[in-house]
């Protein structure tokens, strides 16, 4: 079933910057989709629409067969932005258990979710910490384990690694697969980076700019679990190469890669 | 564990190191202070400077002897300098700490109503500001007559005119904090379906504390400003403004007694920041480069 039916989407700025038109995307249960293309493609609101962030000038989404907003009411979105965005007064824990505890669960049941959440992203023993004093990737799991912990049916990340060096984002890329497999949750990924796109998707979607266009949706068959020998593959190159070439296709793309 | 058991006594011994410079370098300033005002003093009575005024033993009263004066009695009859002005000290703190809070509860009030609403802010700012331009020696004598007229306590009306300092840089302050949270940091609480209170409490209230508390450190001391001011047309004559009143008609006898008052005066003052700052401290948890 799907998890997200995007009809005939189209998002119109004030001033008339039109951010995306027409786009039909469904996703399915489990999966994890890159949206990938251009700066001013309108992928991350693309994303921000899905999430009910951004109200669409026409079009319909719907999550779980429900409206968006009813979605995000039932706290069906987890979602991680390319900052950590944490709360700096709040401890690592109290940053994790925040979506849990607005959704009013109890003390105890929150500080066990919360110790699983950070055994998942290897940040055991870091929960008395505040964010000022861990690394920037560290900030960025912290992010992850918030938007995990309470089982969100869709995971809506928006260039999550995009400030981090290269390889801490490999690192990272790694570990939210793992992540991934162990939560079985369907993820929507906003990314610049080709390699990342292929290397975490199993469908990436491929937009061109001005106005904000789905041109090629690719379908990524790498097998799983995924490696660091993954990216050595002849396939993944071959792949990371059809993505590419769909970007240039897509047109006003000044990329010389 | 091991690392932090080794590390804590280091750390200590750093920030007692620390505290030893900063006490250190107080006291430098002072001795500086205390210098430029015995050397003008020497030197504008040794010329005879008249500009900007006469340097002579009543316009600059040598230090030692203000405080020296603290430890006198101003007449044989009176009790120690000090012991009358601490006394009034207290008298005073007690207008200016319930006019402190009354200041800032309703100027945190005021900034939270006026940050809730663009229309209320654009209705009411420029009232806000206006209410701060007027003197608060007009202000004091109304507030005075409406007070007396229903019989409330000379000492509250003193508080009520304190206050009037106090909540215009909390109110200005709320109203900023309140509207610092970042973009995303808001975006993430709606897509937890947060309520406005919600996020008013649990992210723009948070966000606010390190400029509410920067606006507190001002109120404090502009209370002490406030009591002292409101004293006169409330006719008490028990608090610091009193003293300062009596004590600057026996000036060109006495000069010390005036200075003293005020070095009284500062510390009251001194005493109400450093109670901020250590609330401060205690409440606000924030990147070590945030605090300001």
């Amino acid at each position: 079933m799907s998890v997200v039916e995007i009809r005939r989407v189209t998002k119109e700025f004030k001033g008339g910057t039109v951010a995306v038109q027409g786009i039909d995307l469904e996703i399915e249960q489990g999966e994890f989709v890159s949206l990938i293309g251009p700066s001013g493609c309108g992928k991350s609101t693309l994303l921000r629409i899905i999430g009910d962030l951004v109200e669409p000038t026409s079009g319909t989404v719907t999550v779980n067969g429900k409206s968006a907003r009813q979605a995000r009411r039932n706290h069906d979105y987890g979602i991680v932005f390319q900052d950590a965005v944490l709360y700096d007064w709040r401890t690592v824990a109290k940053n994790v258990a925040l979506p849990l505890e607005l959704a009013g669960w109890d003390r105890e049941r929150r500080s066990r979710r919360v110790e699983e959440m950070l055994d998942l992203v290897e940040l055991r023993g870091f929960s008395d910490h505040h964010p000022w004093q861990l690394s920037g990737g560290m900030q960025q799991r912290v992010a992850i384990a918030r938007a995990l912990s309470f089982d969100p049916a869709l995971l809506l990340m928006d260039e999550p690694f995009g400030a981090l060096d290269e390889m801490t984002r490999e690192r990272l890329n790694a570990e939210l697969l793992d992540i991934w497999e162990a939560s079985r949750s369907t993820v929507v990924f906003v990314t610049h980076s080709i390699a990342e796109a292929v290397f975490l998707s199993t469908r990436v979607v491929v937009m061109s700019a001005r106005p904000g266009r789905i041109s090629k949706m690719i379908p990524i068959d790498l097998p799983q679990p995924r490696t660091a020998s993954t990216r050595e593959e002849p396939r993944f190159f071959e792949l990371a190469t059809e993505v590419r070439e769909a970007l240039h296709l897509g047109g006003h793309v000044e990329m010389t890669v | 564990m091991a690392s932090v058991a080794v590390e804590r006594p280091v750390v200590r011994a750093v920030e007692v190191n620390r505290a030893g410079k900063r006490v250190g370098l107080l006291l430098v300033v002072l001795a500086v202070i205390w210098g430029l005002w015995e050397g003008i003093r020497a030197l504008g009575i040794h010329y005879g400077w008249t500009w900007p005024f006469t340097v002579d033993a009543t316009s600059m009263p040598h230090i030692h002897d203000m405080i020296w004066a603290l430890f006198q009695r101003p007449n044989p009859q009176a009790p120690l300098l000090v012991v009358t002005l601490l006394k009034a000290a207290a008298f005073t703190a007690r207008e200016a700490a319930l006019g402190f809070a009354m200041g800032a509860v309703g100027g945190f009030v005021l900034g939270a109503l006026l940050a809730h609403s663009r229309v209320m802010q654009r209705g009411f700012l420029p009232y806000v500001v206006a209410s701060q331009t007027v003197p608060i020696l007009a202000i004091a004598p109304m507030v005075v007559i409406w007070f007396t007229s229903v019989h409330v306590t000379a000492w509250i009306s003193v508080a009520v005119i304190a206050s009037y300092l106090t909540f215009f840089p909390v109110a200005i302050a709320t109203l900023r904090g309140l509207q610092a949270a970042d973009y995303r940091a808001v975006e993430l609480m709606r897509s937890y379906a947060a309520s406005r209170w919600t996020v008013l409490w649990k992210l723009r209230f948070p966000t606010a504390l390190p400029y509410l508390f920067t606006a507190l450190k001002v109120s404090a001391t502009a209370s002490i400003v406030g009591a002292i001011i409101g004293e006169s047309p409330s006719s008490i004559a028990g608090g610091l403004g009193g003293a300062i009143l009596n004590f600057s008609q026996y000036y060109s006898f006495q000069p010390q007694n005036l200075w003293a008052t005020n070095l009284i005066a500062a510390l009251l003052g001194i005493s109400f920041f450093v109670i901020v700052v250590i609330a401060e401290k205690i409440v606000v948890r924030r990147a070590p480069e945030h605090v300001g």
